[in-house]
């Protein structure tokens, strides 16, 4: 991989699938901001993509996401005047320019936002994210396993407000605080997270993600277009394994917390018939039991795939019938040690079980 | 009470009258180019049956792709100027943007963006810019435009910013086509305001259909109200459909499912359709079918209408057999299987020629497959019959023993037995199944809103309570009104207990009511 390419138009549909399903069930639709950076490369705009390990040590590099509901996004849809704001406080605070973007999350919508900032601003993006998925908050980035600094962090709101956080106890106050803020702006605010070092990055970045999403959504395009099973493709690319083939027969969600929690029970087809498997969520899939067994936790990645196209089933979108395979594809080597496992196994979610991986032979 | 249903379809004009549950009459004549003539004929051939009373008939009920057909052909369209009341929000993606060149390019006629609109909590965005509207209103009425759509955000939740704009729109432009997004219901901006642009480019054709319609219906001498079918197996008054033509959009496939279902008896049921090229199966649940969750384009647009769910495989009457792989389809002959398949004198052997062979059905000339191997036929009819028990177990949805409905004119495909089926139904005169389907559609009512700070049971009670006031006016006689669906969804990241609840009731057409209007 050189250093330095343009993410080509081409690629931008292949990162927002690729995203999709990498949001494991969470981290909402990319669709919307897919449009929006569509838009802006019509007018001329081209993002290039740059490899972490060539970022200086002293770099500064942006952290950039949006926050709140994702029912928001059905109605409010993504603005890149409005993603950049925060970007600009941030810069005007330090009284300096942003070497590079970076993702906090590959899952789902939050993969374009930094894309749509960069395009309007021209700056290169990051190939790495802080989770190489979606997560729930904050606390279960990588940057948060490195115990690195959470603060100063700016939020943006669409009308004339922005709020910076000076300082912060910790992540889960970092997190708390601009949860706090972001339900009065109508459940919705653009944040630039602390700036981080191009050193930082480089040593507690998840590398490699925008790459692997855009790689992803390639790889399911091209089988569609040779007829062959995009699922089978994934897998092969992307050293997934197959848990399960089937049919959604019930879903039962509640809000706690803010979070949508629930659980969705498939039964099996074709190679799984008489089976069953049961996939416990908190906005992204969490815990995966074949027939009562734990087969797999975060933070594997579970995935549940429309059967027939590939393309990700969200856990707002589980619905009764749906036909769908679950696959899981290997964490980031980042959260299986013990501090990261802390962050991202099932204890960080109030779980009394270990991480269970369904690649046991890769170890821990 | 007797009722008239009609399936305007591409190629038939199906037309019958339904007594209670017994069909007097039936006929079959050609779809014209004006839509409107093959209705005339189809009554006029009706109403001359001997058994059929024009006094006793009390509703006459069409369903008709005219207004799908009029979005993918890009023809009868009207140019629509788009409002969206909506900043500081949402200024990114503006009206048009994902629409096919070519349509677009028919119906585009500018958008204008005004400061407006409401969070998901009730509280405004922004102030609505009123004179912001005023302004937009004297370019719209300049401009010569008949046609405007209007959008706010979150308006199902709050319709106050599309009602204030359409206010000022009146007093400086009075006549023209306006629909207001929170009419078409559901969440989602973007794909409601597509929706909403498609039915105000639809409105005036709308208009002239549904006169011609009633026209029809004079001039045949029956003085029913007019009833259109609704992509739900609903009707809507011609009125009201003449204001939402959208509503008609693909009632085709809900009206052949419930049409199955009402000819059969079976309200939960797996519906197989077996055509010439493909096999639909869709999925009935209290009568209704089950319907996709996905987002649905039409003529490229993307909507979030709710869709009857089927399944199509590349399995019919005409689908060719290899004799040397033994595989069925998906390659069919179509509708040239009159001259291909074997036993109509052709040299193609079709799933129909294996069927014949098998002694499943008696056509054509049988003597023409005797030379097949039994062996091959059998092997041949088993791959066929797996093809469907693959795609029935694919839509049921769930394990419980299921009855499945057959119809279509390749029904002889589907075996008696059935892996999770607990009777297979060969309905007789099933090719009418689509105007049977019209003629019992129902009337509905139906709320999809955003429910705060109350119990799950107080959020479906209140939806209940609005959705059946709603179906009332629409014209549902009160005592035959059932909830049919009921879907309630937490919401992530929301705070305090927010619930996204949606309720449906069904109700039969007041008959009472019919009758007094038919007396003035």
């Amino acid at each position: 991989m050189s250093a330095e390419r343009v993410v080509t138009l081409e690629e931008l549909d292949f990162l927002a699938t690729g995203a999709w399903i990498l949001g494991t069930g969470g981290g909402g639709d990319p669709y919307h901001g897919l449009l929006a950076l569509k838009a802006l490369y019509a007018e001329g705009a081209r993002v290039p993509l740059i490899q972490a390990d060539t970022l200086a040590d002293d770099a500064m590099v942006g952290v950039i996401s949006q926050m709140g509901a994702p029912v928001v996004n059905l109605e409010r849809t993504a603005d890149p005047a409005m993603t950049m704001k925060p970007v600009v406080m941030m810069e005007r605070h330090f009284n300096r320019r942003f070497d590079a973007l970076m993702l906090s999350e590959i899952g789902g919508g939050n993969s374009i936002q930094p894309f749509l900032a960069a395009a309007k601003l021209g700056r290169p993006v990051v190939d790495a994210d802080t989770m190489g998925r979606a997560f729930p908050s904050v606390f279960h980035t990588s940057f948060a396993v490195g115990d690195l600094q959470s603060y100063p962090y700016a939020l943006a709101d669409i009308r004339d407000n922005e709020v910076m956080v000076m300082r912060c106890e910790n992540w889960l106050w970092n997190e708390r605080i601009a949860r706090k803020i972001l339900v009065e702006w109508g459940s919705r605010a653009f944040s630039c997270k602390a700036p981080r070092t191009g050193r930082e990055v480089k040593d507690w970045g998840i590398h490699g993600s925008v790459t692997q999403a855009i790689e992803i959504g390639r790889a399911l395009h091209t089988a569609r277009l040779r007829h062959e099973d995009p699922i089978a493709a994934l897998l092969t690319q992307q050293n997934g394994r197959a848990l399960f083939r089937g049919k959604v027969i019930d879903v039962e969600r509640r809000t706690t917390a803010g979070h949508l929690r629930g659980v969705c029970q498939l039964e099996g087809l074709d190679d799984n018939r008489g089976e069953h498997y049961s996939l416990e969520f908190q906005n992204e899939f969490l815990v995966g039991r074949h027939d009562g067994a734990i087969e797999v936790t975060t933070p594997d990645l579970i995935c549940v795939l429309d059967s027939v196209s590939g393309e990700a089933v969200g856990t707002e979108r589980l619905r009764y019938g749906q036909r769908v395979t679950v696959i899981a594809l290997p964490s980031p080597k980042l959260f299986l040690t013990p501090k990261g496992l802390a962050h991202t196994a099932p204890v960080a979610f109030g779980y009394d079980f270990d991480f269970v991986s369904a690649f046991p032979a890769a170890g821990i | 009470m007797s009722k008239i249903g009609i399936d305007v379809g591409g190629t038939n004009t199906d037309a019958l009258v339904l007594d209670g549950t017994t069909v007097l009459a039936a006929v079959k004549t050609a779809t014209t180019a004006d839509v409107t003539g093959g209705i005339a004929t189809a009554l006029r051939l009706l109403l001359a049956e001997p058994n059929v009373d024009r006094a006793a008939i009390e509703a006459v009920i069409i369903g008709t792709t005219h207004f799908t057909n009029a979005v993918v052909s890009r023809q009868g369209l009207k140019p629509v100027t788009a409002v969206r009341v909506c900043l500081p929000a949402s200024a990114a993606i503006v009206p048009y943007m994902d629409w096919p060149d070519d349509l677009r390019g028919v119906v585009r006629a500018g958008h204008h963006l005004l400061g407006g609109g409401h969070e998901y909590d009730g509280q405004p965005i922004a102030p609505f810019d009123a004179e912001g509207m005023a302004r937009v209103a004297k370019q719209i009425a300049d401009s010569g435009v008949e046609a405007v759509a209007i959008s706010a955000i979150f308006s199902p939740l709050n319709p106050s910013c599309e009602e204030d704009a359409a206010a000022i729109l009146r007093q400086h432009a009075p006549h023209l086509d306006v629909t207001l997004s929170h009419k078409l219901g559901r969440l989602g901006q973007l794909e409601r305001e597509n929706v909403t642009i498609l039915n105000s480019s639809l409105m005036a054709l709308a208009r002239h259909t549904t006169d011609a319609f009633a026209t029809a219906l004079k001039e045949s001498g029956i003085e029913a109200p007019l009833y259109l079918t609704q992509n739900d197996g609903t009707v809507m008054r011609q009125e009201y459909a003449a204001t939402f033509p959208v509503y008609s959009f693909s009632s085709g496939p809900t009206n052949s499912m419930r049409g199955a279902a009402f000819l059969s008896h079976i309200n939960d049921a797996i519906v197989v359709d077996v055509g010439g090229t493909t096999t639909d199966v869709g999925c009935l649940r209290h009568g209704f079918p089950n319907e996709a969750n996905n987002i649905v384009r039409i003529g490229g647009v993307r909507t979030n209408f709710r869709m009857p769910d089927v399944l199509s495989i590349g399995l019919g009457g005409g689908s060719i057999v290899d004799m040397a792989t033994g595989t069925v389809g998906p390659k069919s002959v179509g509708f040239r299987i009159g001259q291909e398949a074997r036993i109509f004198g052709g040299n193609v052997l079709t799933a129909t020629d294996i069927a014949v062979a098998a002694g499943l059905v008696e056509i054509g000339d049988k003597s023409r497959v005797a030379d097949l191997d039994p062996a091959f036929v059998r092997r041949t009819v088993e791959t066929m019959y797996g093809m469907v028990a693959d795609a029935v177990d694919r839509m049921k949805l769930d394990a419980k023993p299921t009855p499945l409905i057959a119809v279509g004119g390749g029904a002889f495909l589907i075996p008696d037995t059935l892996p999770g089926i607990s009777q297979v139904v060969k309905v007789p005169h099933s090719g009418v199944a689509n105007a049977v389907g019209a003629a019992i559609a129902q009337v509905s009512g139906e709320v999809d809103r955003i429910f705060r700070d109350r119990t799950r049971d107080e959020a479906i009670a209140e939806a209940r309570a609005e959705a059946i006031e709603q179906a009332v006016r629409s014209g549902a006689d009160p005592a035959t009104i059932v909830v049919v669906d009921v879907e309630d969804l937490p919401l992530a990241y929301l705070a305090g207990n927010t619930l996204r609840t949606r309720v449906r009731v069904v109700g039969d057409i007041k008959a009472t009511s019919d009758i007094t209007t038919k007396s003035r």
